[in-house]
């Protein structure tokens, strides 16, 4: 099977730090990925270079096979341009931590502004679209509400209904739950588990939360100093760590 | 001292006179908000020579005297063949001078929207434009309002420099009436009190809405 997104020796430096160091990488359709690891580790740089949000100083990624951060140009290849990037784009989702809601519309127009704007939806189709999802994500009593009277967790889910309704095939999450107060953890992670468990969406999780991780992986990848120091079954990897610095990351998270 | 009949006598010529003061204030405030707005958005392009020409532009114009530029848009530009009405050139003159102030407070407002913002139109695929127009600029401007209508009202009171190109704006009205009648008390007096008039409520609406406008946040 060819893999949905591959990184091949993808090397990204801030300053004088390696934040991610030759990195060879592959996921495949309908895989749902954990990254795990200490801060500053890589994991998070990794999913913002495939979001094209940060461009990586040497390797390649491949999106269903096709260069993301180059194109062909009279048969050569060439840095790749907003018009390929933005064809690029419309693969992959992603959630942030602080999840960015737009604080000037409220909830149900948060979610119809991309499909109208960006896809050229009518407000009706764009509006049905988005009261399904929000259904989806338990908020259907908000649409009215602005974002400053919703709770950590209905921002989440808002943010989550947000890029699901542009319909990728990738989505990202970057530690969707690592700024909620903790009540509030479960809701987002009862979405998540859904949405994973009913398509076969690939997912690309960043994560702090263990036990969600293992519940909802396919595969966990332990990223350490830039490199991803051990991967594997999430049951394997977390109850048979190879590496000293996985099983010492693993003791210091679940103590 | 005080001549009330000479005062109500020369009344209707300074407040006709009001319309250029008024007009010049409005037409400026306009070109200095949109010069304003494209200032603070060529300014953060990733073209080098774009970002310096603006800054090096807006500096120029902020460390220069607003009476000084109005001098040379009238009275230089002809020599190279841009010829302007005293009403033109006011309206150009005070624009320009004040769209760098302006631009600097669009660009505080743009610096302030989180970063978060930008990254997620990315993701969502939204246009540099669609990004700006529906995501960023509309966060900007409600906070700056209030600092923006402080500006129409120093711009207002700005006028008067105007009248060094010959542009008969109620000062100047007043100071031909007092030439020709030796009377120069109650001309004055009656323009003060026009700006005081126009300008103290003006104030007090915009400091009204400043508050309105942070208890909403």
């Amino acid at each position: 099977m060819e893999p949905i997104v591959s990184y091949q020796d993808v090397t990204k430096t801030y300053g004088d730090l390696k934040v991610l160091q030759d990195i060879d990488f592959n996921i495949y359709p309908g895989e749902k990925v954990a990254l795990i690891g200490p801060s500053g580790s890589g994991k998070t740089t990794l999913a913002r270079l495939l979001m094209t949000l940060e461009r990586p100083d040497s390797g390649t990624i491949k999106v269903n096979g096709e260069n993301l951060w180059q194109e062909k140009v009279n048969g050569k290849l060439v840095k790749a341009k907003e018009k390929h990037l933005h064809e690029m784009r419309k693969n992959i989702g992603m959630v942030f931590q602080h999840f960015y809601l737009f604080p000037h519309m409220n909830v149900l127009n948060n979610v119809t502004e991309a499909p109208t704007t960006v896809l050229g939806l009518s407000k009706e189709e764009a509006e049905q679209q988005a009261v399904e999802m929000l259904e989806k994500v338990g908020l259907s009593d908000k649409l009215d509400d602005y974002p400053s009277q919703l709770s950590g967790g209905q921002k989440q889910r808002v943010a989550i209904a947000r890029a699901l309704v542009m319909k990728p095939n990738i989505m990202l999450f970057d530690e969707p739950t690592s700024a909620l107060d903790p009540e509030l953890v479960g809701e987002v992670l009862d979405v998540i588990k859904e949405i994973a468990s009913e398509d076969d969406m690939t997912m690309l999780l960043i994560t702090h939360e263990m036990e969600f991780a293992r519940e909802i992986a396919d595969r966990i990848a332990f990223f350490n100093d830039g490199v991803i120091a051990e991967q594997g079954e999430p049951d394997e990897l977390m109850n048979h760590p190879k590496t000293p610095r996985l099983q010492s990351f693993l003791s210091r998270v679940n103590s | 001292m005080w001549n009330w009949k000479y005062a109500f006598s020369i009344l209707p010529k300074i407040l006709s006179a009001l319309k250029i003061t008024i007009g010049a204030t409005f037409v400026a405030f306009l070109l200095a908000l949109v010069l304003g707005l494209i200032l603070s958005v060529l300014v953060r392009s990733k073209v080098k020579i774009v970002s310096l020409v603006v800054r090096g532009f807006s500096q120029f114009i902020k460390t220069t005297p607003l009476l000084v530029q109005l001098y040379f848009i009238f009275y230089v530009f002809p020599k190279i063949g841009i010829s302007l009405k005293p009403f033109t050139a006011g309206v150009l003159g005070l624009g320009v001078h004040y769209s760098t102030y302006l631009s600097e407070v669009f660009r505080s407002g743009i610096e302030s929207v989180p970063a978060g913002q930008w990254e997620v139109a990315k993701a969502l695929n939204f246009s540099r434009s669609q990004t700006w127009m529906k995501i960023i600029l509309p966060q900007v401007i409600p906070p700056i309002i209030p600092v923006i209508g402080n500006y129409l009202i120093t711009m207002f009171k700005e006028t008067p420099q105007l009248s060094a190109i010959t542009l008969v704006e109620i000062l100047q009205t007043a100071k031909i009436l007092g030439a020709s009648s030796f009377r120069y008390l109650e001309g004055f007096t009656i323009v003060g009190i026009i700006f005081l008039l126009l300008s103290y409520p003006s104030s007090q609406l915009i400091k009204k809405l400043e508050s309105r406008l942070r208890t909403e946040n």
